[in-house]
């Protein structure tokens, strides 16, 4: 096992990916000359070449559509958005076409491209920077949508993403850029789209989370674990395809679960996740699932109401101790 | 197989071409204008005011940055610094119920346009004294009932929205304008072409101003669009202009003139106005992408050091009182700090304000 930063794991992936696959190219703002906004693409240009790496203008349809038609024409692009709450200029090349041409079409062609970058909030940025668009773009066939919380998991996924024959939405955190985390040193290192992985065994109560959200439910967990309760946390790691399975099972071992989740509470994947269980778990519930999600009010930038607004460990707590009947 | 080609590149190649030792700038300054101010109808009172006015906008970021450095507050900090010379010129050309809408690196657009530097840097600390009360600090600075519609964080988000402002002047027959300030990195989002195309078709009544201070984040201009960014709208047929943005009264002197003609014909301008921005895109940019020697060159342009030689020089003022100014101007600073620091942070229930005109709903709200 290697210790690796998030933003390190990411940049293994996508160097092995460019070493082995001359096809694969990565393009977007700032990732050449500039190393990369948050320098995940660092020393990539040295080593690969203005042709394989390539900085694009602040053009986010545009480069996200040369991407999709470089896709389509044999080449697998890794696009990066400096970060997903930008993709939302791109999201007619996403939604409309990336995602739907191989189907209307009659599967003539693939789409084999990964759009990557950071998703959700990075502190206090202001409304237009700090939405989790991972439950917004799993409403859609046609794509995955990858949000890990673990260097190891970004790594092996990412792989995956970048040799995944359709388009892949692959999501980051500016904030866990530095996160540190010990990364499988097996050559190839893959993990397939669509596993969960249970991250704490517990007995006491399960907690789906995911991305930057797993951590806050990791520390909650801690905290539990001091007044003797024991949690189990599941990281779907992939949000579409979702592994359901492997959340039933812990509920059917927990009798109670909460859900964590970076969007806004409607139809997001908590709302999903929840009506999955008491559909397929219903008779082995003592309490109905509860969900830990941000409020339904766009991110505020004074300090003390961003703090209200975005989901802590407290919060888990305090559903914890209501699906326990402990509060 | 074909034979092997030389090998394809894709973005201009930058940073180290080498220039043998040249300075290659990243914006060639067009000349400024020779009138002095009479000639441009300015009294003494008038230029005096321009150079508090920018002054302020100077200090007040010299000090804010100082005050983000001591971690008094978070989020982005985009300064306007060298660039103050666009809005100061251009705020004293409009009319004061003009429209005026930018990005983010809006705190000059804010201060010239009647945010009090109180609640310029209350915003900023996040407190609900601050000119959006919190929300949106330091890219969202606005004062709505001046007509400053505010700073987006959405590069190029804004553009039609400045278009819009004038659809709505015209729709309402009130005379009023609009002016819409972009950077020279927004040139490249789709939203700008749209929107040419249907001011020009529609005839709305709206200036469109690229300030191009040289890079959009670590992007020399040259590296991120193509050909002469005025020149962008000659195939909308629209008419476009090309000035100084170092030199307040070559702002001043442009602006106004363009303004007239809108106002009369409501026939849209696209303008690009070279000026340089000092700092760093933001506060974490090491800035590896210019060098010491070029920002030093723009340095030398600085539009308040040439706007307080011009005072002198044509004794317009003297030294004396342009120095009463700036300590008035330090002292206003301080307390607009001394203020920030001591007002309230919004109450809890704030979170929920502001989100509706209407009846407000939030979903599943606990
Ligand atoms: C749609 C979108 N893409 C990317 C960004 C990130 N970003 C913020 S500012 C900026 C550079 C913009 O440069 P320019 O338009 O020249 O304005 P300047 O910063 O020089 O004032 C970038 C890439 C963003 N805010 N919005
Ligand atoms: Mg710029």
């Amino acid at each position: 096992m290697a210790v690796l930063q998030f933003r390190e794991a990411i940049r293994e992936a996508i160097d092995e990916e460019m070493d082995r696959d001359e096809s694969v190219f990565i393009m977007g703002e700032e990732v050449a000359e500039y190393n990369g906004a948050y320098k995940v693409t660092e020393g990539l240009l040295d080593k690969y070449g203005f042709k394989r790496v390539i900085d694009t203008p602040i053009s986010e349809l545009g480069f996200a559509g040369i991407g999709v038609g470089a896709a389509m024409n044999g080449l697998r692009p890794i696009v990066e958005f400096m970060t997903f709450n930008f993709a939302v200029l791109a999201a007619d090349q996403i939604i409309n076409h990336a995602s739907k041409a191989r189907y209307m079409l009659g599967g003539q062609l693939d789409v084999p491209i990964v759009f990557r970058g950071p998703n959700a909030s990075a502190g206090q940025l202001g409304a237009t920077h700090s939405v989790a668009y991972d439950s917004m773009y799993a409403q859609f066939p046609g794509m995955s949508v990858i949000y890990p919380s673990e260097p190891d998991d970004a790594k092996g996924l990412l792989k995956s993403a970048i040799r995944n024959n359709d388009t892949v939405l692959f999501m980051e955190s500016e904030q866990m850029y530095g996160l540190k985390g010990e990364v499988s040193e097996e050559e190839d290192y893959i993990i397939p789209i669509g596993k969960a992985k249970i991250k704490r065994e517990g007995d006491d109560v399960t907690i789906v989370a995911s991305g930057k959200m797993y951590h806050i439910a990791k520390q909650a967990a801690e905290q539990l674990a001091k007044d003797g309760v024991e949690a189990e946390i599941i990281d779907p790691r992939t949000i579409k395809p979702f592994d359901i399975e492997t959340v039933i099972k812990s509920v059917k071992k927990t009798n109670r679960c909460i859900v964590v989740d970076e969007s806004h509470p409607f139809g997001g994947m908590a709302a999903e996740v929840g009506f999955l269980i008491q559909r397929d778990a219903f008779d082995y519930l003592d309490a109905p699932v509860r969900r830990v999600t941000l409020p339904d009010v766009s991110a505020p930038f004074s300090k003390p109401l961003f703090d209200l607004w975005m989901p802590n460990a407290k919060d888990i707590i305090q559903a914890v101790n209501a699906v326990t009947y402990r509060s | 197989m074909a034979k092997k080609q030389k090998e394809a590149f894709f973005t201009p190649i930058g940073i180290d071409t080498g220039q043998n030792g040249e300075i290659e700038k990243s914006v060639k300054l067009p000349e400024a204008t020779k009138k002095t101010h009479k000639q441009l109808g300015l009294s003494d009172d008038d230029v005096v005011n321009m150079f508090e006015q920018m002054y302020l906008q100077r200090r007040f970021e010299e000090r804010a940055m100082q005050m983000y450095q001591k971690g008094k507050f978070g989020g982005f900090l985009h300064l306007y610094i060298g660039q103050e010379a666009v809005s100061t010129g251009t705020v004293f050309a409009i009319n004061d119920d003009d429209d005026i809408i930018t990005a983010y690196r809006d705190h000059g657009w804010g201060l010239v346009r009647g945010v009090t530097p109180k609640e310029g840097m209350a915003e900023l600390y996040g407190k609900a004294t601050g000119c959006s009360k919190g929300k949106g600090g330091s890219m969202h600075f606005a004062k709505v009932e001046n007509h400053f519609w505010g700073g987006y964080g959405i590069v190029g988000g804004h553009i039609p929205i400045g278009g819009g402002l004038a659809f709505a002047n015209k729709y309402q027959q009130n005379n009023r304008i609009a002016t819409c300030f972009l950077g020279d990195g927004a040139v490249d989002q789709g939203a700008l072409h749209e929107t040419l195309n249907m001011s020009q078709l529609w005839s709305l009544p709206c200036i469109y101003v690229v300030e191009n201070n040289g890079y959009s984040m670590g992007t020399s201009t040259r590296r991120h669009t193509v050909g002469e960014i005025h020149e962008r709208s000659k195939g909308y047929g629209m008419k476009s202009a090309l000035f100084n943005g170092m030199d307040v009264f070559t702002v001043y002197e442009n602006m106004k003139k363009i303004a007239e003609e809108v106002r009369k014909d409501s026939m849209p301008w696209f303008v690009e106005i070279r000026t340089y921005r000092y700092r760093g895109h933001s506060m974490s940019d090491p800035q590896k992408y210019r060098t010491k020697e070029e920002l030093e060159e723009y340095q030398k342009t600085d539009p308040i050091q040439r706007l307080k030689t011009y005072l002198i020089d044509k004794k317009v003022s003297d030294k004396k009182n342009l120095e009463e100014i700036e300590s008035r101007v330090e002292e206003q600073v301080l307390e607009a700090i001394d203020f920030a620091e001591e007002s309230p942070f919004p109450e809890d229930e704030a979170l929920f304000e502001d989100m509706y005109a209407d009846e407000p709903f939030f979903h599943d709200k606990k």
